[in-house]
């Protein structure tokens, strides 16, 4: 993000309920990250630190069972968190659009899925009936599915896993939107489909200047094809940094345990280093720093509230009271 | 080391319905496991890992080929006979997703107990409850969790149950299918290093199935790399990744994204669609039509696995060894350099550009 300019989305402060059975769980403790038109960010994090509880409160796709506590999502001047249903419905799809994790449950399987994209086009674009087909082509030819004419009519469990996955990036961009959030978009794929699906969506938002946060639990995705990331744990965000600076040199303890558990080409099993403990259990009352319990540099300091947010470095931003 | 698994031409096909046509999941595949030794099978979805892994654990009945374990051929037991074979104890497996391959209505300890109580030699109550205790502090379960159900466990605890369960029986061989793609990275390294350790202890060989490259290296000895039914590159695991041989072996760790950004290397697309698996011609190469290199020698002649030079290093590629080796390689081909030595005739064939007459086992080409 060059400095100065508005952010395309700015989410400030942001905390996140659930009431639960068992009491109520904060499963977003404060958390703040911006992204900038085109740009592209990465958040990471282990399953339970809250990055699709933050992708869906930015979409307002929460659950009944949970509350905004505070903190605002602030996308093209407008706050997404306090919008009208209807003023949301107006830029979700258009504006602000959404890939899931797994394609095949988030396509409907018994409709084709060239009628899937053309509902989309109905909805929020403004094209006549008779030109929707052939938006309909282009948009499956440009995510690279070969054959557009013969799988217009396809089923989703006519497809393979990567082919959904392209379709539902097509049905994503097919109103060209500014932002768009990518939940774990290549979990469960081929390594060389994979690659194949992640340079589709660099293509696309370089070309169509489409900012996209990239959820992913794999290090090695984000830190290939991000500007900047976000490593979330527990819900909080720890560290957030340009991709190169942050793998370079991690400040977060918890940052620098998820780096060395990841198998590298070339590494020894020796060199693969588990995190001690797990996430720790959200109900109720938390620590100051949620990492404390599992962290081996912590000292009485850090019982301390609040989390600090120190920027180390320009853009650089830790939430640790002794980083590394 | 002596032999454990040795599988012959080993061939699996389904009939797809309505037609006379089949899918050719598993095509003439061969391969050895030694006592101890950790395999790696990769390849992507659909190429016939899962197959393969259910011809060896004797789930599925072979069309063709032998199976010999521990010098029994065990492919000729109907799968439905298999339960009662004294090596049925002896090949276990842990499953991908813990979640879905653990009983919900077991407990921790029941599911460990299970096969013991199957298969095992009878015990009393005690005995088995002593000998699931002893699993638990093998596998790093707390014993406290024992009587938890599997929704009350982590995903990392819930794998554990499934590894105790997998070796209640003290197995030669584990078969191990993924067993750390559904599991968080942080979790996942404590795992590699369980599995890694029970090996040592126990004297276990593994069949590695995974897409992970990067975790498959870490874990395994020698590596098969399997396109479309077939085993196109085998070898062991530090020659395989850092000389892959086979274009499709080059894409695939082409494809691998690499922590340190920047450093990213030069990518191999696959382009084109790959062939169908239902009755592809038996003289194209599989991979023809997605290879950077095909030429047209390769819609008449399907390359078998040949030797390159390190020791038990095969590629089935026409031009496997002769171009530039490394995985940054560029897709030309250059004259074969005179460093391969050691399998003259093969070489020699291949020079003059001839049929190859066997494959690495000595069957006719060709199968």
């Amino acid at each position: 993000m060059v400095a100065g300019s508005v952010p395309l989305l700015s989410v400030e402060d942001l905390s996140v309920e659930f009431r639960t059975r068992d009491g109520v769980v904060r499963a977003l403790e404060r958390v703040g990250f911006s992204i900038g038109r085109g740009e592209t960010v990465g958040i990471v994090g282990e399953s339970g630190s809250g990055k699709s509880v933050t992708a869906f409160t930015v979409l307002g796709l929460l659950p009944p069972a949970a509350r905004v506590t505070s903190g605002r999502a602030v996308f093209g001047g407008l706050d997404l968190l306090t919008a009208s249903p209807g003023q949301l419905l107006e830029y979700r799809g258009r504006e602000l659009s959404m890939i899931f994790q797994s394609p095949r449950t988030a396509l409907n399987p018994i409709r084709p899925v060239g009628r899937q994209i053309a509902d989309v086009l109905e909805r929020h674009a403004n094209i006549p009936r008779a030109k929707r087909r052939d938006r309909v082509l282009e948009l499956l030819a440009r995510v690279q599915i070969p054959d557009p004419e013969r799988r217009y009519h396809a089923y989703p469990f006519e497809l393979s896993g990567g082919m959904c996955q392209r379709v539902m990036i097509a049905l994503a961009v097919a109103c060209s939107p500014a932002l768009l959030i990518a939940d774990e978009p290549t979990t469960g794929l081929d390594v060389t489909t994979q690659a194949g699906i992640l340079d589709l969506l660099g293509d696309l938002s370089r070309t169509a200047g489409m900012a996209t946060i990239m959820i992913s639990h794999d290090l090695a995705v984000v830190a290939e094809r991000c500007d900047r990331i976000v490593v979330m744990h527990a819900g909080h965000v720890v560290e957030q940094a340009p991709a190169r600076a942050l793998f370079a040199r991690p400040r977060h303890p918890y940052t620098a345990r998820l780096i060395a558990s990841t198998p590298r080409a070339g590494a020894k099993l020796a060199d693969l280093a588990p995190i001690p403990g797990a996430v720790p259990d959200l109900r109720g009352e938390t620590t100051p720093c949620r990492y404390r319990t599992r962290c081996e540099r912590a000292v009485s300091v850090c019982d301390e509230p609040p989390l600090p947010r120190d920027e180390t470095a320009p853009g650089h931003v830790v939430a640790c009271r002794r980083p590394l | 080391m002596s032999r454990l698994l040795d599988v012959r031409a080993l061939t699996k096909r389904f009939p797809v319905r309505g037609s006379a046509r089949w899918v050719h999941a598993v095509d003439d595949v061969s391969f050895t496991i030694e006592r101890g030794e950790s395999v790696g099978l990769v390849g992507e979805s659909g190429c016939g890992k899962s197959t393969l892994v259910r011809l060896v654990t004797r789930l599925l009945e072979p069309t063709d080929g032998r199976i010999v374990f521990a010098g029994r051929d065990v492919g000729v037991i109907p799968p439905a006979r298999f339960t009662h074979a004294p090596e049925r104890r002896l090949i276990q497996m842990v499953f991908q997703d813990p979640a879905d391959s653990l009983n919900p209505r077991f407990t921790a300890f029941d599911t460990i107990a299970e096969p013991l109580r199957r298969l095992g030699t009878p015990a009393p109550r005690a005995a088995v409850a002593g000998h699931v205790d002893e699993l638990a502090d093998l596998v790093g379960l707390p014993r406290e969790l024992l009587g938890r159900f599997p929704h009350q466990l982590s995903g990392g605890q819930q794998q554990r149950v499934g590894i105790a369960r997998a070796i209640a029986l003290r197995p030669s061989l584990l078969v191990l299918d993924e067993p750390t793609s559904a599991l968080d990275v942080s979790v996942q390294a404590m795992i590699l290093h369980l599995l890694a350790d029970l090996r040592e202890r126990l004297g276990m060989s593994y069949l590695f199935v995974s897409h992970d490259l990067n975790v498959v290296r870490l874990l395994t000895d020698r590596v098969l790399v399997m396109y479309l039914g077939r085993i196109v590159e085998s070898g062991r695991s530090e020659d395989v990744f850092d000389r892959p041989a086979h274009p499709y072996t080059r894409a695939l760790m082409s494809a691998v994204p690499a922590l340190e950004t920047g450093t990213r290397r030069a990518r191999i697309p696959l382009v084109g669609e790959p062939q169908s698996p239902i009755d592809p011609a038996p003289t194209v190469c599989r991979f023809h039509g997605r290879c950077p290199d095909g030429v047209e020698r390769c819609t008449r002649e399907m390359p078998v696995l040949r030797a390159g030079p390190a020791a038990d290093h095969l590629a089935a590629c026409h031009f496997g060894f002769a171009v530039g080796a490394p995985a940054q390689g560029s897709s030309t081909i250059s004259p074969l350099a005179s460093a391969v030595e050691r399998p003259v005739a093969r070489t020699a064939a291949r020079r003059s550009g001839g049929q190859c007459a066997e494959n690495s086992h000595g069957h006719p080409a060709g199968g």
